[in-house]
């Protein structure tokens, strides 16, 4: 160790310092104190919707970057609660299945309790080449089928991904549709197909 | 013609106008045809209405003590309302906490005027049946800072402290969409559907024009819409139950906003879709 790496050790340990972990704890505390007291029910959007999972929690303090090890720890959580269809089945109808990624309602204080879900697929991913309104938040999955292919393993990994995109990366952006019961099992398997569906509109 | 009747007529021209560009060009986004629409009306928003019935309540004595906003301070001394936005959020010595502009003026509206703060906090935002006094007021004083630019302090520890808890309720991970702020609006050039999405915490340039340009009128709802209820809004589309009106959790993550426009020159009241 030379002298300017000692020189940066202390630089980072002294800033370390400045930071002030035991401060930005208490931070964090009362973040959660005054988020718990501000926010109220309104519709179906209960003020208990604030609390947060292991999962979340961990996401929001690491701001996405959640250190490797429960990163890890997390993902392999989350894998072992996905409930796989019974059948062994993982494709649907495509045709349904490009209704329900249309559709961006579901589960805001505006929706009512009998309002269904929708995919909300388009909101952040291009899909079917016909459809131009489409969001960029997520990657594209034109020709998802097209590239992969669809075998059974890749079915069962885009079912998977879409009933907990959280067990494939802790903080990905993507909802769990499956494991929060946004989206039923049928409903999964409909998108399933939409992407694997040699006839469907993604793959033309 | 009443200032009612000129509204509606400039949301249809807007309208027409929206529709005609739709038609002839397929892949224009709704910026450009915003763009096209804010440089229509140049000369004059909408907003401006929703101002001069905010200034008019200002300056109207109401509530039990009968008395004007006059001597509301805003930071800059009772009665300052020019530039007064530019530097909200900001540490309130009489109250001991951190405002912003609508928990301010709920302050005022209590204090000067006697009115109870629970029946303002009820229904604070405009509808298309019933203005708001709070949300026409906060237009007539944002546009008192129209021009000048954004200089927002976290000096005051308490200030600092709202800031680094904004942060954290920008990136507090929850619902059963598992969002945040930051889901959105943490990433540059990218949209949900066609609309395109600033990213508010690691581009200065996005998270300025984007704050500078709120409150502002709605073409889509023809109303103009305050700051709080662009939050509420937010937080609605997250997934989440609804944030108190003026609360802290509220004043906190503005104070985040605001204090990621500072430098720029506060444009507001600003036109949206």
């Amino acid at each position: 160790m030379n002298a300017k790496q000692i020189f940066g050790m202390v630089v980072a340990a002294s800033f370390a310092a400045a930071t002030l972990p035991a401060q930005a704890a208490s931070l964090d505390a009362k973040t959660a104190e005054i988020i718990k007291r501000d926010f109220r029910d309104k519709g179906i959007a209960k003020a208990t919707r604030v609390n947060q999972d292991e999962l979340q929690a961990a996401c929001s303090k690491y701001v996405d970057k959640v250190p490797t090890k429960l990163k890890h720890k997390l993902e392999a959580e989350q894998e072992q609660a996905v409930k796989w269809p019974a059948d062994g089945k993982y494709m649907g109808d495509w045709k349904a299945g490009e209704k329900l990624a249309q559709s961006g309602r579901g589960m805001t204080w505006s929706d009512k309790p009998e309002d269904p879900a929708g995919g909300n697929c388009y909101n952040c991913h291009q899909l079917s080449a016909k459809e131009i309104a489409y969001g960029t938040i997520g990657p594209s999955l034109l020709h998802f089928g097209k590239t992969r292919g669809n075998t059974e393993e890749i079915q069962r990994y885009a079912y998977g991904r879409i009933y907990n995109a959280k067990a494939y990366n802790a903080c990905a952006n993507m909802p769990r549709f499956g494991h929060m019961g946004i989206l039923s099992e049928a409903q999964i398997k409909d998108l399933v197909a939409l992407l694997l569906d040699p006839e469907s509109p993604v793959n033309k | 013609m009443n200032t009612g009747n000129v509204s509606k007529t400039i949301l249809m021209l807007a309208l027409a106008a929206s529709g005609t560009a739709q038609a002839a060009e397929n892949e224009t986004t709704d910026s450009d045809r915003i763009a096209a629409y804010r440089e229509m009306i140049s000369d004059g928003n909408p907003a401006e209405f929703d101002e001069m019935r905010g200034e008019e309540l200002w300056k109207k004595a109401a509530g039990p003590n009968q008395a004007t906003l006059e001597k509301c301070d805003l930071g800059k001394g009772p009665g300052v309302v020019k530039g007064a936005y530019a530097e909200l959020p900001r540490y309130f010595k009489d109250t001991g906490m951190v405002q912003d502009l609508e928990s301010r003026l709920l302050t005022c509206m209590t204090t000067l005027q006697g009115r109870k703060e629970d029946e303002i906090a009820a229904k604070p935002f405009a509808s298309d049946k019933k203005a708001s006094d709070i949300s026409s007021l906060t237009t007539y004083v944002v546009g008192q800072s129209k021009g000048i630019k954004m200089a927002v302090s976290v000096k005051h520890p308490k200030e600092k402290e709202a800031y680094e808890i904004g942060k954290r309720i920008f990136n507090y991970r929850a619902g059963p969409y598992d969002f945040a702020c930051s889901t959105c609006h943490a990433t540059s050039n990218v949209r949900i559907r066609m609309q395109d999405l600033p990213n508010l915490s690691s581009n200065k340039r996005d998270a300025q024009s984007a704050y500078t340009s709120w409150p502002a009128y709605r073409v889509s709802q023809g109303l103009t819409r305050s700051f709080q209820w662009r939050l509420n809004d937010c937080f609605r589309q997250q997934r989440f139950p609804e944030p108190k009106f003026a609360s802290e959790a509220t004043v906190a993550l503005t104070m985040f906003l605001a204090v990621s426009a500072n430098g720029a020159k506060y444009d507001g009241p600003g036109l949206k879709r």
